[in-house]
């Protein structure tokens, strides 16, 4: 990233340059300053998948080194932590694997991109578990009350916010019966 | 010898000099309990404990036997791996709460705590691929009925690894491609199929080489799409695979019969004679002689199938076998006597 106000993407030259794209090709490396556009339509991101180098071997680095990343702005989103579970984006970011299953809704802002990246798609259109559409109503409910209570937490109101736990958690209890 | 090989080493199912298997396998996580690389060990034992009560509750006519991995020997393990019952990384050190439920035919296998809580597995013989998803479907509907899955109705089943996410679906088919090794058409196809989002590894997934010219080829997408259009989709590429497989043999036999004579007579001969033989020297031989087989170069029938006689040179198998633990070059003496024996009809 430079720290030059007055850098300008080396690509379009419109837009200022935030993202440091470095590609090494056949071990020739090449430093270009780009803005986040430009950086995307590069496409950092086309990986020749062979047996030594899968997409799961590389997630790591893809997360962590990709340009988005790179911007100032989203490398606060590293320190986000899952409610639930308490893994950090940083440690999805090393690791390529989330915590739990609550992760995907605690990281939906950084994930989306990257699932969209994955699989070129966001929307489920296969299989749902049978039981699963009895409690849609309940899960809506519960996904309100968690977004409720991050925003508690983030007021620093921690005995509102220890009530929507608490209320959650009695919903979850009973949804176990 | 008792081989042990599974059913679906047998060699029947459409395509099946080329296509080797089909798998399907659905990766499935149990609602509000951490991922099994961050789970405690009261977590871990619970999880184990209520999949064990699920495959319990099912009904007999399923078949399936639940095993904890660490009421099992090593090699027990490792022979699982090498039959391809479950993955390299289910069998890795240190185990803790992995168990593993399988079926009497071996073609269904339930992992429990590799990477997700569940890995639901079903592997048929030959080019079954759709086949293999309705049977992994209805094993799904049943665990089902005892555990909370993890979902969500935009991202679908949520998995530990994101490249996992939505259906949890990998569809696999082992493949063996030895004309289009031989001439040189290999790379510019699986260069093709990774511009199609479909993975090519080697013969034990991930990382692992394609020795014996055996690929497995896979969907890489997991979300958007239905379970029926990647099986489909899956099925459609492999077709033209073995197609392309199909004419490079037709090309071999037609061109070069005398230069593939040559080479396959020479296999056979080495197979049948040599006394030491490594474990990536017997399937580049086996890989030739099969080749030779299905080509009409060599005219007796083989006493077993190519995925029976790739067992065979397996180190672990080769263990099992003799009772004990082998050293590399004990193995490789074993292996070649094996080999012979078998091939031979003289074991």
């Amino acid at each position: 990233m430079s720290e030059q106000e007055t850098q300008m993407c080396q690509r379009c030259g419109q837009r200022a340059a935030h993202v440091h794209f470095s590609r090494v090709v056949n071990g020739e490396k090449s430093d270009r300053f780009l803005c986040e556009d430009c950086a995307r339509e590069e496409g950092a991101f086309h990986f020749m998948l062979g047996p030594q180098f899968t997409v799961q071997h590389v997630l790591g680095g893809l997360i962590g080194n990709g340009p988005q990343m790179a911007n100032r702005e989203t490398q606060a989103a590293f320190e986000h932590s899952c409610p639930h579970c308490g893994y950090t984006y940083r440690k999805f970011a090393e690791s390529g694997r989330l915590g739990c299953d609550r992760c995907y809704e605690a990281f939906q802002n950084e994930l989306n991109p990257l699932i969209l990246r994955l699989h070129g798609r966001v929307q489920h259109r296969g299989k749902l578990p049978q039981r699963g559409a009895h409690d849609l109503s309940v899960r809506r409910e519960l996904d309100s009350l968690r977004e409720r209570m991050s925003e508690a937490i983030k007021r620093e109101a921690f005995e509102e916010a220890a009530e929507i736990r608490d209320q959650i958690r009695r919903i979850e209890g009973g949804q176990a019966e | 010898m008792n081989p042990g090989f599974s059913e679906w080493m047998e060699g029947t199912g459409p395509e099946s000099d080329i296509v080797l298997s089909s798998r399907v396998r659905l990766a499935r996580n149990v609602k509000g309990v951490p991922f099994p690389h961050r789970m405690n060990d009261e977590q871990g034992r619970r999880l184990l404990d209520s999949v064990e009560s699920a495959v319990n509750a099912m009904e007999p006519g399923w078949q399936v036997h639940f095993r904890r991995l660490q009421d099992m020997a090593p090699l027990e393990r490792q022979v699982l791996m090498e039959k391809h019952m479950v993955s390299p990384l289910l069998v890795q050190n240190p185990i803790r709460y992995e168990g593993v439920a399988l079926d009497q035919r071996e073609s269904i296998s339930i992992m429990v705590n590799e990477e997700d809580h569940l890995r639901v597995q079903v592997l048929l013989p030959g080019l079954q691929v759709e086949q293999a998803w309705q049977v992994a479907n209805k094993l799904d509907d049943v665990l089902e009925q005892h555990l909370d899955y993890a979902y969500d109705e935009t991202s679908g089943y949520l998995t530990a690894w994101p490249t996992n996410l939505g259906t949890g679906m990998r569809a696999s088919v082992m493949l063996h491609l030895p004309a289009l090794v031989i001439t040189r058409q290999a790379s510019q196809v699986f260069t093709t199929l990774a511009q199609l989002g479909i993975v090519v590894r080697g013969l034990y997934g991930e990382g692992s080489e394609a020795l014996g010219n055996i690929f497995q080829i896979s969907n890489q997408v997991s979300l958007g799409l239905t379970e029926d259009e990647l099986v489909h989709n899956l099925s459609v590429v492999v077709q033209q695979i073995v197609g392309r497989e199909r004419s490079a043999r037709e090309h071999l036999k037609s061109n070069a019969e005398l230069v593939m004579a040559d080479r396959v007579g020479r296999s056979w001969g080495i197979l049948t004679n040599a006394r030491i033989l490594t474990s990536d020297e017997a399937l580049r031989l086996l890989s030739d002689v099969k080749l030779g087989v299905d080509l009409g170069l060599i005219e007796e029938p083989l006493p077993y199938t190519f995925p029976q006689l790739t067992l065979m040179t397996r180190p672990s198998f080769l263990q099992m076998e003799a009772g004990r633990e082998l050293s590399a070059s004990e193995r490789d003496i074993i292996r070649a006597r094996t080999l012979r024996t078998h091939l031979l009809g003289q074991h």
